[in-house]
């Protein structure tokens, strides 16, 4: 089942809460300094598919009425939400919202409560125009790599098509205008370009993972499954890096989403590359030449790959000496309220795992119970037919036409059971959702301490750096008439000692930074959870009475048509 | 426990006091596990009320235990051939089940309901094994049952012949023989068909009533783990966003609770009626035996008999000095075929009564049964959506709390 209208109904719904997003980015800060944030985690819950719901009819039990019509379709609640126009409280919401996006229903529910026949959002917003990113995953396609490679023919690989509707000023459109449309092809590699230049350029920041390689999948599932399996991840991975407030405006997405052809980001070259790089430089470094700093802008980076070697080995030493060596490091990690939050995550993240495991369970359950009601309406209605076509005796067909209501109440609840369990799926996916984003979590805080380890390397090698210089000093001064050689050598080491000394501040404004954005980006994913949560609760709360409700209504009334029988059993 | 309140004519109508109406009603309670080990078994205390003559005294309280129920049915089924016999439930499941309070308490109504409907029916009620049953103490139940055991049990090969029978019966017709041994009564095949069909229908709507059981408590457990994960997360959460946690984390819990009742409700009212229902069917079978069993007895012996008269005449002819020992035995072989044909008639005019009280029957039973379901999945579903209802108002309170 491709986009296409479901999908275009699904993204609106980012519309609506960005009123209030918009406000908050009104002033625009210089980057890498803290925004403040509104943006909506909830947005990533884009589509579900219907083909890979978990209610999808491949299921041997297909709910048919009374004449054995598959009425699975019929039921659809992405179709079809009859239900929810029984809330006539803003309708023109329902219907934008379909069931992509529960939380919309019941907070136009709520506001009902006090009267009001609102939107979400206060009724006196002065924004005109909200602004929107989305982006539709689809259309994949087998390619041929134009070999470079020994092996003839060359590898094929999927490209998929990237389509992306904004009116973001940042994608060329006139801010407040109609906003553009636009579409590019890429691999899956391009995805793991951009995924590892994000990480790069958004340190500190909670940046949505995206989706494995999957190399195990790729070899063992039905090629076509695995190609839809991707194609709905990536979609999923884009649409999250689109709700992030500050990501949306990266230029590395905006090249991957616009840049047609190759895309112009580097990729991350492959180890071997980089360690030729790395057994260049590393005999300098090793022998003597220890004069050689390290490049201010590379410091910046967290050491990886061939050409950093070095650094890796000394920032290695570094935190071995943090764990074991006697004298604490000279910056440490102070802030307590930090420590505090990372333990306090570490509980959420566990919680979370634990919640998420049994929504799952729950879920299923609810589908089988559902599915067992289906089928025993189904039975019920061949037992109504046979008894009907075979009855001689009066007896018989009043109890065939009782058969036939509790075959129709069976049928009638299985599928209520159904569509309940549809919505409970997409609320309690925001458990799911937070638990992925505890991933991004583990990046950010592995970004701080990386920091933290680069200045404390740099401390380190800054205050033997001085002492060298030291020994020289004392040295040479008892030499009467000056020391040609060692002078030199001490004026190289202060050389070095000043160019550590810029990388040492380059380090430490790094890792203050990214500890700015570590501070907003929690105080954003608390702010962000707590609404989030209380949507999915309320939502699925609400879900629960709607349909509880309506089973009632279903089986009162049998109960009712078939009350004659106890009175009867009682005279007897 | 089933009150009968019939007369035991049938007539109903005749203007009897209250007092002296007669009646017989019988309970099965109260059962208690006796013996050790493999041994061990269930005795249930069999209360019987009844004002009729035949019995010995108002109330009578006995012992009694699943096989003694066995000894009933089987002299029954021997004695009264084309009465459709209230069936049993079935001897015990796997082992580690055998005494679970469930399947104690599913046996105990079942036997109920089996003596009460042998008390209720005009003939059964009159006969003797009810009567030892209901009054014997244990010691004279003990020797009687175990003189009879082996004797009267249905052969399943039977049941298997009669299926097969009523396929080869259709097989043949198509092929143009038609087998002697068989009725050729139109009425009596469609009843046959019906009833090997309707076996099937119903085995599937039980099997699925069972599943549904099962299904309730796995909502339930799951609930329940939902419940106390919902908590915990909560706990994690504070202020009021973590007290509506632990708000809907109790609500799922209690749920469970009910999720578990509702689903004891529907095993006991709804899937064992259904399993009544498909064991009265098959002791319609077994009825359906009975009367194939009598039919072919009645052709043998009134062939053995046409033949016996040919020889008889041709012995006469003859002059033979075995005329009357032929004659003897030819007025023996008549009598038997008369009998035999006798009982035949016997077992079809029974199962034309059977048949209309079972369908009646049937109705009203599996009328109740529906009714129970229906009301038990209504109660449920209300107490869900009250209990979710509630929390609404606080989850609400919850929004204004946070910026």
């Amino acid at each position: 089942m491709m986009m296409g209208s479901e999908k275009d109904v699904g993204l609106e719904e980012t519309q609506i809460f960005l009123p209030r997003e918009e406000m908050e980015n009104l002033a625009l800060d210089e980057p890498f300094i803290a925004k403040s944030y509104g943006g909506d985690y909830r947005s990533a819950m884009s589509s579900l598919s219907d083909d890979h719901h978990p209610l999808s009819s491949s299921s041997a039990s297909v709910i048919t009425d009374g004449n054995g019509n598959d009425k699975s379709n019929g039921s659809d609640p992405l179709h079809s939400p009859p239900s929810y126009r029984d809330f006539k409280r803003n309708p023109s919401n329902l219907s934008e919202n379909s069931f992509l996006d529960p939380p919309p229903y019941s907070n136009v529910i709520f506001t009902s409560f006090s009267g009001e026949n609102g939107d979400s959002g206060n009724g006196s917003d002065p924004i005109p125009v909200s602004q929107y990113l989305k982006i539709s995953v689809s259309n994949p396609q087998k390619e041929q790599e134009i070999s470079s490679s020994l092996a003839p023919g060359g590898n094929t690989y999927v490209t998929y098509l990237i389509t992306t509707r904004t009116n973001m000023p940042e994608f060329g459109s006139e801010s407040g205008g109609v906003g553009s449309e636009f579409a590019v092809r890429r691999r899956f590699k391009d995805v793991v370009t951009l995924s590892d230049r994000l990480s790069d350029s958004y340190r500190g920041f909670f940046i949505p993972p995206r989706p494995d390689k999957s190399i195990v999948e790729s070899q063992v599932m039905q090629k076509q499954e695995f190609v839809e399996q991707r194609r709905s991840a990536l979609e999923k991975y884009l649409c999250r890096l689109a709700a992030h407030p500050v990501i949306k405006k990266s230029e590395e997405l905006k090249v991957f989403l616009q840049v047609q052809g190759k895309l112009p980001l580097m990729p991350t070259t492959d180890v071997a590359s980089r360690m030729f790089d790395g057994v260049v430089k590393l005999p300098r470094q090793l022998f003597g030449d220890s004069g050689r700093a390290v490049d201010p802008y590379e410091v910046v980076q967290p050491a990886k790959g061939g050409r950093d070697l070095l650094r890796i080995f000394k920032e290695l030493k570094q935190s071995v000496a943090n764990d074991w060596g006697g004298s604490k490091p000279a910056v440490v990690e102070e802030d307590k309220e930090f420590l505090e939050k990372k333990e306090k995550l570490h509980d959420l993240e566990q919680q979370l795992s634990n919640a998420s495991q049994q929504a799952e369970a729950l879920v299923k359950a609810q589908q089988d119970i559902g599915e067992t009601m289906g089928e025993l309406g189904l039975a019920f209605i061949k037992l109504t037919k046979f008894e009907t076509e075979e009855a001689v005796y009066n007896s018989q067909r009043i109890r065939a036409a009782d058969s036939k209501r509790i075959a129709t109440a069976a049928v009638k609840a299985s599928r209520f059971y159904r569509e309940s369990n549809a919505q409970t799926v997409k609320h309690l996916n925001t458990l799911h959702e937070y638990l992925g984003l505890m991933l991004a979590v583990h990046g950010a805080f592995s970004d701080r301490s990386s920091a933290l380890l680069t200045v404390q390397t740099l401390l380190s090698e800054l205050s033997s750096l001085h002492s060298r210089a030291e020994k020289l000093e004392t040295a040479s001064s008892k030499i009467f008439g000056g020391d040609r050689s060692r002078s030199r050598k001490i004026e190289e080491l202060k050389e070095t000692i000043r160019a550590t000394e810029v990388n040492k501040s380059v380090a430490l404004r790094e890792y203050e930074r990214i500890k700015e954005n570590n501070r907003n980006e929690l105080e954003r994913l608390d702010r962000e959870r707590h609404d989030d949560f209380l949507n999915m609760l309320k939502g699925f709360v609400l879900n629960q009475v709607v349909y509880a409700e309506k089973i009632s209504n279903v089986w009162a009334k049998v109960a009712e048509e078939t009350s004659g029988y106890v009175k009867e059993s009682n005279s007897n | 426990m089933i009150t009968t309140q019939r007369s035991l004519s049938g007539s109903s109508q005749s203007p009897i006091s209250p007092s002296t109406q007669p009646f017989l009603s019988v309970s099965v309670t109260d059962p208690v596990k006796l013996g050790n080990g493999v041994q061990a078994y269930i005795s249930y205390r069999v209360i019987t009320k009844t004002n009729l003559p035949e019995y010995q005294g108002q109330e009578k309280i006995v012992i009694r235990r699943y096989s003694d129920f066995v000894w009933l049915r089987d002299r029954l089924s021997e004695k009264y051939k084309g009465i459709f016999i209230p069936p049993l439930p079935e001897k015990s499941a796997v082992e580690k089940f055998r005494f679970s309070a469930e399947f104690i308490e599913m046996r105990r109504q079942a036997l109920d309901v089996f003596v009460n409907r042998i008390a209720s029916h005009p003939e059964l009620q009159q006969s003797e094994d009810l009567r030892t049953f209901l009054q014997e103490d244990e010691e004279n139940m003990e020797r009687a049952r175990s003189q009879e055991i082996g004797i009267f049990k249905k052969k399943p090969a039977d049941l298997m012949q009669i299926f097969k029978d009523v396929q080869s019966k259709v097989s043949d017709v198509v092929l143009g023989k038609e087998k002697p041994v068989e009725e050729s009564n139109p009425e009596y095949e469609k009843l046959k068909h019906y009833i090997f069909e309707l076996e099937d229908h119903l085995a599937e709507a039980q099997k699925q009533a069972f599943r549904l059981v099962k299904r309730h408590r796995e909502l339930g457990q799951s609930l329940s783990d939902f419940g106390k994960a919902i908590k915990l997360l909560g706990a994690c959460e504070g202020n009021s966003l973590g007290k509506a946690f632990s708000d809907l984390g109790t609500k799922s819990e209690m749920l469970s609770v009910k999720l578990e009742k509702e689903a004891h409700n529907l095993l006991m009212n709804f899937e064992e009626p259904l399993k009544d229902y498909v064991r009265a069917v098959q002791s319609i079978k077994v009825t359906m035996v009975d009367r194939a069993n009598a039919f072919r007895q009645q052709c043998e012996l009134a062939e053995t008999t046409r033949l016996k008269e040919i020889s008889l005449d041709k012995l006469m002819l003859m002059r033979s000095e075995r005329v009357g020992e032929a004659e003897i035995e030819y007025k023996e072989l008549k009598a038997d075929s008369e009998e035999a044909t006798k009982r035949f008639e016997t077992i079809v005019r029974l199962m034309n009564e059977e048949i209309v009280r079972f369908q009646e029957q049937k109705t009203s039973d599996i009328g109740l049964a529906f009714h129970e379901f229906a009301k038990g999945q209504a109660q449920l579903a209300n107490e869900i959506a009250n209990a979710w209802r509630g929390l609404l108002p606080k989850l609400e309170a919850c929004s204004s709390s946070h910026t």
